[in-house]
């Protein structure tokens, strides 16, 4: 019995919804929820919650390459099993954390996953990198300016020790979107890497009557640069557009909205890196990154130029922020001129914004007062 | 299909991070078209372009949602990814899982799908990637009839909802987030697999001001967890982390001499509304002029915790940069009880009032925080019911050009040029 294709709807079952959590609660989580302490890093990669009632659980966070194979998700199912009484987590940073509820357990589980080699390094916690979040890039997606897993794999590499130590004055977090659309929402992280494309989109006008509804197409404009045209396919007048150039910012936007107008190039592809976001309220408020560097080469397999203009960044950061200073605030501490410098990245007018848009008088932190006026 | 021969994929191979070529090389073994992945992949590599394309519409009935539609633009050499659609599957709140659980849903995948998947996808859902829209309507039989789960979210709908690890493992939640986040999930099925707004939508659910599932980047409706009394100290506590036998931050700087633990320079003076001091041994805290940033607490996790008078801040219309500029969420309404012992009814309340407003008013492809921008924060505050408050803005507004409305004005707008004119001649 399963699903017949001549009756599809007979028997269906739609909305359930995702599982309920607490099916799934390790015994020690689901004995202490709400009566945790405090916690504390025993070593990087390992976090010791404690519970009012005395128990503990000991988090080992494990580094994961995010796009995985059946094969890996049953490799760590057999970790989990062996020392986790079959639980594990994923973090929101793509990290997975192996719970045991005693700190005896904690050495047996770290053996194990040392004996896979490089596979499953333990790391990713407090003053250090932490995992990438990253998008799908060429192994998924239509619209990417760059690939996702391969950049992510190249950078990690170089500042492996950062993720499996905590030297740093703060947590550095990295996040990667492989094209402007943002699906991995890099816009507030310490260091982003984006995918950006430099050169307008072609149009497509054998196709673009049967796939593009034209209105739509010129609307998704964010600059007016699409505009109605005509055009002659096979000597017949059709209706169509155009782009002004010299208005193209170059977002992909019209492209997503019609597909008759792609603009991804090998010349014209590439990344630009964006620092100083993040979204902690902690001292500051949450702050965007910052356009820094305009545009690196793809340069694959292994990105050498991003690779080395991240590092650049984090060595120069490490050996000049105070400690808690996140790379944000120091470089608003230590003032942009400044980190250019210090970093060596040269400062263009491409980091000089001529977009739109200051609604920045409008609270976008949850720091207030409990006045009068909250009633 | 063949093995495909991938030099420069081989050489992501090497280097102390894990790989995912190696790892989809060995799923090749027993799932030949993850070569078609690699090569694929590899001619990306050499060209330096996608070779997927645009589009491609397909889903299970009664779903508008769930599923993304991908086809390779090289079929031909590729047949092994010629359709290669991806299937979200909602995630329980907080990613706990069991093995069996893990196993079953992976079983699945090797029936159906291509063997690759991530974990897991930004918004947070379980991405199982590559499918073949014949597969596609099986799959989600086994899935909801074998193993009681479901799709998320994708297109112009409710996206699937995240939350940060909350009450289940860190002391610092504010609220229940696992199960604020489930119970929103579960009441908004509809709104998930049916699209009917003008764009997508998302909930992100936080515990604290620390915000670890990034809501106030990227939600349009962001739950972040506070507390309105005071923050609780352990003072016995503070003195072992004075004398330094507790490790600052949790440890989280121990890989570096960072010196001796000074309170003065690490905590009282780095707080941003400098409402801490020292008397004697004590530690003392103005709270009322505390914004709750949490450094504090992060640094001392065995003195302080948040208060007792717990709940949270909504704040509205996050985004990424498309299409004019990225936004922050804007806090909207300072304090809310969040309970489940009421439904979390103010939140819901909330949430509908924002939806109706969005779903009349905004336009096709419009977050609902360029829907916003596009009315003004005076309007969107007035339609939601909300009494305009300092904690709105950061600064009053620098510009004297107010829509003033003309009931506000002594003697309306309409006058009489005639009348002005025997008087004030042109």
């Amino acid at each position: 019995m399963g699903y017949n294709p001549q009756k599809p709807m007979e028997g269906r079952i739609s909305d359930l919804g995702p599982p309920y959590y607490e099916n799934f609660f390790p015994p020690v989580i689901k004995a202490n929820k709400g009566k945790w302490l405090w916690h504390e890093i025993t070593q990087p990669g390992v976090l010791m919650h404690k519970s009012e009632t005395g128990d503990e659980v000991y988090s080992v966070r494990v580094g994961c390459p995010r796009l995985v194979s059946v094969e890996y998700i049953r490799e760590v199912c057999t970790i989990a099993d062996k020392h986790c009484d079959g639980f594990l987590r994923f973090t929101t940073r793509n990290n997975i954390e192996f719970m045991v509820d005693s700190r005896a357990k904690v050495q047996p589980l770290l053996d194990t996953l040392a004996s896979y080699g490089n596979k499953y390094p333990v790391g990713g916690t407090g003053a250090g990198v932490t995992n990438i979040v990253h998008t799908q890039g060429w192994v998924h997606c239509h619209t990417p300016a760059t690939d996702a897993s391969g950049v992510v794999k190249a950078v990690m590499d170089e500042l492996f020790d950062y993720f499996t130590s905590m030297t740093l004055p703060a947590q550095v977090r990295i996040a990667l979107a492989c094209c402007l659309n943002m699906c991995g929402a890099v816009h507030a992280s310490d260091i982003a890497i984006l995918g950006i494309h430099r050169k307008p989109p072609m149009i497509d006008n054998k196709r673009i009557s049967g796939v593009c509804e034209l209105p739509l197409a010129i609307a998704s404009c964010p600059l007016g640069a699409v505009k109605p045209a005509k055009a002659i396919v096979d000597g017949v007048e059709i209706k169509s557009v155009k782009v002004t150039v010299e208005r193209c910012m170059f977002c992909g936007n019209c492209y997503t909205m019609c597909p008759a107008m792609p603009l991804a190039d090998p010349e014209g592809d590439g990344i630009a890196i964006l620092v100083g976001g993040k979204v902690s309220n902690r001292i500051s408020a949450p702050k965007f990154s910052k356009l820094v560097i305009p545009f690196l080469p793809n340069t694959t397999p292994r990105w050498p130029e991003t690779v080395s203009a991240v590092k650049k960044i984090l060595v120069a950061y490490a050996a000049d922020a105070k400690k808690y200073e996140r790379i944000g605030e120091w470089a608003e501490r230590i003032g942009w001129e400044k980190f250019f410098e210090k970093c060596d990245i040269p400062f263009t007018e491409k980091s000089i914004d001529d977009y739109r848009l200051a609604y920045d008088t409008w609270r976008t932190t949850v720091q207030f007062k409990f006045t009068s006026h909250i009633k | 299909m063949a093995k495909r021969e991938t030099p420069l994929l081989d050489q992501l191979e090497s280097g102390p991070w894990p790989s995912f070529v190696t790892d989809i090389k060995r799923q090749a073994e027993t799932k030949p078209e993850c070569w078609d992945i690699l090569g694929i992949l590899e001619l990306s590599y050499k060209e330096r372009i996608t070779h997927w394309k645009h589009g491609g519409i397909v889903g299970v009935f009664g779903y508008g949602g769930g599923i993304v539609g991908r086809y390779a633009d090289v079929p031909e050499l590729f047949p092994g990814v010629e359709h290669f659609h991806t299937i979200r599957v909602a995630q329980p709140a907080s990613k706990y899982y069991t093995s069996a659980n893990l196993r079953q849903l992976m079983a699945l995948w090797e029936k159906y799908g291509s063997g690759m998947t991530n974990f897991h996808g930004s918004t947070g859902d379980i991405i199982l990637l590559g499918t073949r829209t014949e597969n596609l309507e099986p799959f989600f039989w086994d899935l909801t009839h074998d193993m009681g789960q479901d799709l998320g979210g994708s297109g112009s709908n409710l996206r699937t909802p995240a939350n940060c690890i909350g009450e289940s493992r860190c002391e610092w939640a504010c609220y229940d987030t696992e199960e604020a986040c489930h119970s929103m999930t579960i009441k908004y099925q509809d709104e998930i697999h049916r699209p009917a707004f003008p764009y997508k939508f998302k909930f992100k659910f936080s515990g604290c001001p620390n915000d670890c599932v990034a809501s106030i980047a990227r939600s349009d409706i962001s739950v972040i967890g506070t507390w309105r009394d005071a923050i609780r100290i352990d003072q016995a506590a503070v003195k072992e982390y004075v004398a330094g036998n507790y490790p600052a931050n949790g440890g989280a700087h121990s890989g570096k001499d960072w010196g001796k633990f000074d309170i003065t320079k690490e905590v009282i003076n780095l707080c941003p509304t400098d409402c801490m001091w020292m008397e004697g041994a004590e530690l003392k805290i103005d709270d009322k002029e505390c914004t709750r940033c949490m450094h504090c607490i992060n640094v001392m996790p065995r003195a302080l915790r948040p208060g007792l008078d717990k709940g949270a801040s909504l704040c509205v219309g996050a985004k990424a940069p498309i299409l004019d500029g990225a936004q922050f969420a804007t806090l909207i309404i300072p304090f809310v009880k969040m309970s489940k012992d009421n439904d979390f009814e103010e939140l819901v309340d909330f949430i509908e009032k924002v939806w109706d407003w969005w779903m009349e008013v905004g336009k096709n492809r419009e977050r609902v925080g360029e829907t916003m921008q596009r009315v003004g924060l005076p309007t969107f505050l007035s339609v939601m019911g909300v009494t305009p408050i300092p904690q709105h803005v950061k600064e009053p507004r620098s510009n004297p050009y107010i829509f003033w409305r003309e009931e506000e004005v002594e003697g309306g707008f309409t006058r009489d040029i005639d009348e002005f004119r025997a008087k004030h001649k042109a």
